[in-house]
């Protein structure tokens, strides 16, 4: 028991630069719920429960849109599945006899920068240092939501256009300094983003709905990648992913 | 009338789902060279998809979300990290909107 108080305690500490990544991303993204047509109720509802960016902002295009509810399922597993592999690694990590509701716990609160955290410790994982992490950074992931929609609610129009874009400059500085040292990576994102407004601005294709393109040009472009550029070895690298204050943390530690 | 509270359910059961998996009933590492590949490379698919032409849809000018993008990605090339990278983009937005 006294073990699981260290653990949880230096989750807690451990979670406070994780924090305040996500703040000024979950700020944006509330931004965005709000303008997306969400409360700022559903917006904080919808961090309390899904904890994951691009996730989330792909649910919020859904809802503008209006999509099928099979559609949205379909778009959150695409935009979600790398969760898979962490989880995967995360059951490695876990002793063999953790059980049930520790590993559905440990699996709720799964984010990149979570993940990170939890599959670096040494030897094996006490679940209440996951918990620790994710009550000090997640609970300022739901509190950047909340502010971000109160904020798209009562902002002038211009401003709306300004803060807006926060979102995708944060995206960016996600996936533009990998890229810069990968030229694989360089390749992709050029193409996605050439097919993302090829599709938005042809005929025919333009008519489909901004979720089934996200969600069949990731299918697409990643699965055309994985059997031309698989990846051998690097495991670090795969586990890692792109994530959002971890990615930005280690961009600065280079420097 | 499809209801937002429904949407959230799905968001998160599918979410849930997805992580919970793996830790509850498979209990295995993935070693599939190609499903590896598959997972790494989603999110910067899917992120740069999200990203454009949208960034210049959700501006009032699509010029100035053109030029934000195009300050963005110099930014985060050259090492300008989460906080700066999105506000140049929004400087660039807020500027520009003013004066076309």
């Amino acid at each position: 028991m006294k073990n699981n108080r260290h653990w949880f305690l230096k989750g807690l500490k451990d979670g406070i630069p994780i924090a305040i990544g996500y703040f000024a991303v979950s700020f944006a993204l509330g931004f965005f719920a709000s303008n997306a047509g969400l409360t700022v109720f559903q917006a904080t509802l919808s961090s309390l429960l899904c904890n994951a960016s691009a996730g989330e902002y792909a649910g919020f295009v859904g809802i503008a849109s209006k999509v099928s509810y099979l559609t949205m399922a379909a778009m959150i597993a695409i935009v979600n599945i790398r969760y898979l592999l962490m989880s995967a690694s995360l059951s490695q990590k876990l002793p063999e006899e953790t059980s049930l509701p520790h590993r559905l716990l440990v699996g709720f609160w799964i984010t990149d920068e979570i993940f990170a955290a939890s599959i670096s410790v040494p030897g094996k994982l006490n679940p209440f240092y996951s918990y620790g992490l994710a009550i000090s950074s997640l609970s300022f992931w739901a509190l950047g939501t909340c502010l971000g929609a109160v904020v798209g609610n009562v902002v002038p129009d211009n401003v709306v256009s300004a803060l807006g874009v926060l979102l995708y400059g944060m995206f960016l500085a996600i996936i533009i300094p990998p890229a810069r040292e990968n030229k694989i990576l360089r390749f992709l994102i050029i193409i996605a983003m050439f097919s993302s407004f090829a599709f938005s601005k042809l005929p025919v294709l333009s008519s489909i709905s901004n979720a089934i393109r996200i969600t069949i040009l990731t299918i697409v472009i990643s699965g055309a990648a994985a059997l031309i550029f698989p990846i051998k070895g690097d495991e670090d690298k795969l586990e890692t992913g792109a994530d959002v204050s971890h990615e930005a943390g280690e961009v600065k530690n280079a420097q | 009338m499809r209801s937002n509270y429904i949407y959230i359910f799905i968001m998160f059961a599918v979410s849930f789902i997805i992580r919970v998996l793996p830790l509850t009933l498979i209990r295995k590492q993935i070693k599939n060279i190609t499903i590896r590949s598959f997972l790494y490379y989603v999110p910067y698919v899917t992120l740069a998809v999200m990203t454009f032409p949208a960034i210049m849809e959700d501006v009032e000018k699509p010029v100035a979300g053109l030029f934000a993008l195009i300050v963005g990605i110099i930014t985060a090339w050259f090492g300008g990290g989460l906080f700066p990278t999105a506000v140049a983009c929004s400087v660039v937005v807020f500027v520009l909107e003013l004066f076309i």
